[in-house]
């Protein structure tokens, strides 16, 4: 049956839009959860100034009175994401290097499936691994009192960034031109100082993407770190002490809190906090992309 | 002709969530993770004899319990705490009347590794220690070494009760906190887990969770008292100091199903079943 014309127009403009519609459906979610987010976010400054919430070292959000103060949650958030980023940076990086320059094709494939199943891995399996296995191994290692440290945390979640910045790495190693490398391989440079001088400094900006990408995912990351970094609200004075991130707060206290009240509101706040900081990672990231492009 | 067919069923699966809401032969049940064994026992006992109900029970903390009856996505409520004030108010903004039952007692039980020389705590010495007074085991006539605390996250109704009653001891004025170093954990059994493989650590919970790997603490109400171990017929008798009454909370008087239920809960194989899951009947 053919079909007439016009009917064809209709049918192209109807997709057309709903590829647009798709299209700029991520950005309308995004603007409606901003929205939300500040909306009940705000509503905490009413009763707290923002110094107390962002400054204050207690958080007691259901005594009387309550304390909303988040410096002890950020510190704790930030040891775990600079402990998981240091790990996780130079293996993911070399990892990267080895599967797109170094390996044979063969041993390239099966990394690369299975670096595809480590970021497969449900962030609730890891913790639950972490809790039975990590945990006691850091206790008896560096003789502490508990195992349930930022150390953990940021070992558990470098493991989980890993994928990513492999991955990402990856493609920006891949995407350098080929003539790149053969024309230092032809004045004379050897493996490593092709690899180093010349294919690392051209995927530096995709790397530096990959990186940030890398530090997002590690920072929004929840039920791994709830599991295992102890949740102790209080500033610590080293990576193998307890913390309290911004993340495990959020999603072991909602279930609790009356809607309407402080601590619900002051729950968003630390939301709209955590929007902002990845907000600012994925910046830096699209920044650094773009510096290559133009 | 394929938006059509989408809309209609669409539809259909609209009508049908429906038909599973308004049926009038389920229960929802939802709340403390303390109870949610304890719920989920007599949900089973009591759809054998009456197979054509249908009765969900969900956990995720007393709190969360109490906001699904206000929102009106749970029949029962289970609780570990009583109702506070706030949330009365807000129910009855929303045309909702809370009210209680308390169908059983739970004892609290304070465990430590089983390789802790310490057998026995009084009241102030437990406050002291949740509260960052006492910060080493030789200080109550253990080994010297630090002292690990874990709590449960604020979202559970044992951490309130454990506040209330052990570190303020009922003092509804005092502002008393655990210790900001206290590791909250998100559950009784990763308490138990921890204490399990941790000689420094202390805990608290439902006296169900006792096992081999914890050892319980015996507890006096102030030194020149006796010391109670945290067993059922310690808790009947009233002797063991920490135990607290678990809650339902219905919407208004319960009527129907949810009537027969708490009834049923109330019956002797009702608290029957509550000797079986480790808490304490009220009968």
């Amino acid at each position: 049956m053919q079909k007439s014309f016009s009917q064809k127009r209709l049918q192209e403009w109807i997709i057309e839009r709903c590829i647009y519609m798709s299209g700029i459906a991520s950005i309308i979610f995004v603007c409606l959860i901003f929205l939300f987010l500040a909306k009940e976010g705000f509503s905490l400054f009413k009763n707290i100034s923002i110094f107390d919430f962002l400054l204050g070292q207690k958080w007691y959000p259901i005594s009387t009175p309550p304390f909303f103060g988040i410096l002890s949650l950020i510190v704790g958030s930030l040891y775990v994401t600079l402990g998981a980023t240091v790990i996780a940076v130079p293996i993911g990086i070399a990892s990267a290097v080895y599967i797109s320059e170094v390996a044979p094709p063969r041993v390239r494939e099966i990394l690369k499936s299975g670096i595809e199943v480590l970021a497969a891995i449900p962030s609730v399996v890891l913790g639950f691994i972490g809790m039975m296995t990590l945990v006691p191994w850091v206790k008896n290692t560096f003789h502490l009192s508990t195992g349930l440290t930022a150390f953990s945390g940021a070992l558990m979640l470098g493991f989980m960034a890993m994928p990513t910045i492999v991955s990402i790495a990856e493609d920006a190693l891949n995407a350098v031109p080929k003539r790149y490398k053969e024309a230092a391989l032809a004045l004379g440079a050897t493996r490593w100082q092709s690899i180093w001088r010349v294919i690392l400094p051209a995927a530096s900006s995709g790397i530096v993407a990959a990186v940030m990408l890398g530090i997002g995912r590690v920072i929004g990351e929840t039920m791994a770190v709830m599991m295992i970094t102890g949740n102790a609200a209080r500033i610590p004075d080293n990576i193998f002490q307890p913390v309290r991130t911004l993340t495990a707060t959020v999603a072991a206290e909602m279930g609790e809190t009356v809607r309407g009240s402080d601590h619900y509101y002051s729950l968003f706040a630390i939301g709209i906090v955590l929007f902002i900081i990845t907000f600012c990672i994925n910046l830096i990231a699209d920044f650094a992309v773009h510096r290559k492009a133009k | 002709m394929r938006i059509v067919r989408s809309v209609v069923f669409i539809t259909a699966l609209l009508i049908s969530c429906n038909t599973v809401w308004a049926a009038n032969n389920s229960i929802q049940i939802k709340g403390s993770d303390t109870m949610v064994n304890l719920g989920q026992a007599w949900a089973e006992a009591y759809m054998q004899n009456h197979k054509d109900a249908l009765i969900a029970v969900t956990g995720g903390g007393s709190g969360t319990g109490i906001a699904a009856l206000m929102s009106g996505t749970c029949d029962i409520a289970e609780s570990s705490r009583s109702i506070k004030a706030e949330e009365i108010a807000q129910a009855k903004t929303k045309g909702i009347v809370p009210v209680e039952y308390k169908v059983g007692l739970d004892g609290l039980a304070v465990v430590v590794n089983p390789s802790n020389s310490v057998e026995k705590l009084t009241i102030d010495q437990l406050a002291d220690i949740f509260t960052g007074k006492i910060k080493n085991w030789k200080e109550v006539g253990g080994k010297d070494g630090p002292i690990v605390l874990l709590s449960r996250e604020v979202n559970s109704g044992t951490h309130v009760y454990f506040k209330e009653h052990v570190l303020r001891k009922g003092d509804a004025k005092s502002t008393i906190e655990f210790d900001s170093g206290a590791l909250l954990m998100s559950s009784s059994q990763a308490i138990a887990d921890e204490v399990a493989q941790n000689s420094s650590a202390i805990g608290y919970y439902g006296m169900g969770y006792i096992s081999k790997a914890q050892k319980a603490i015996a507890v006096a109400k102030d030194a020149a008292s006796q010391y109670y171990l945290p067993t059922l017929a310690n808790v009947v008798s009233n002797k063991y100091y920490i135990s607290r009454p678990l809650l339902f909370y219905t919407n208004g008087q319960p009527q129907g199903l949810v009537k027969d239920f708490v009834d049923f809960v109330f019956s002797a194989p009702g608290q029957e079943i509550v000797k079986d899951t480790d808490f304490v009947p009220v009968k």
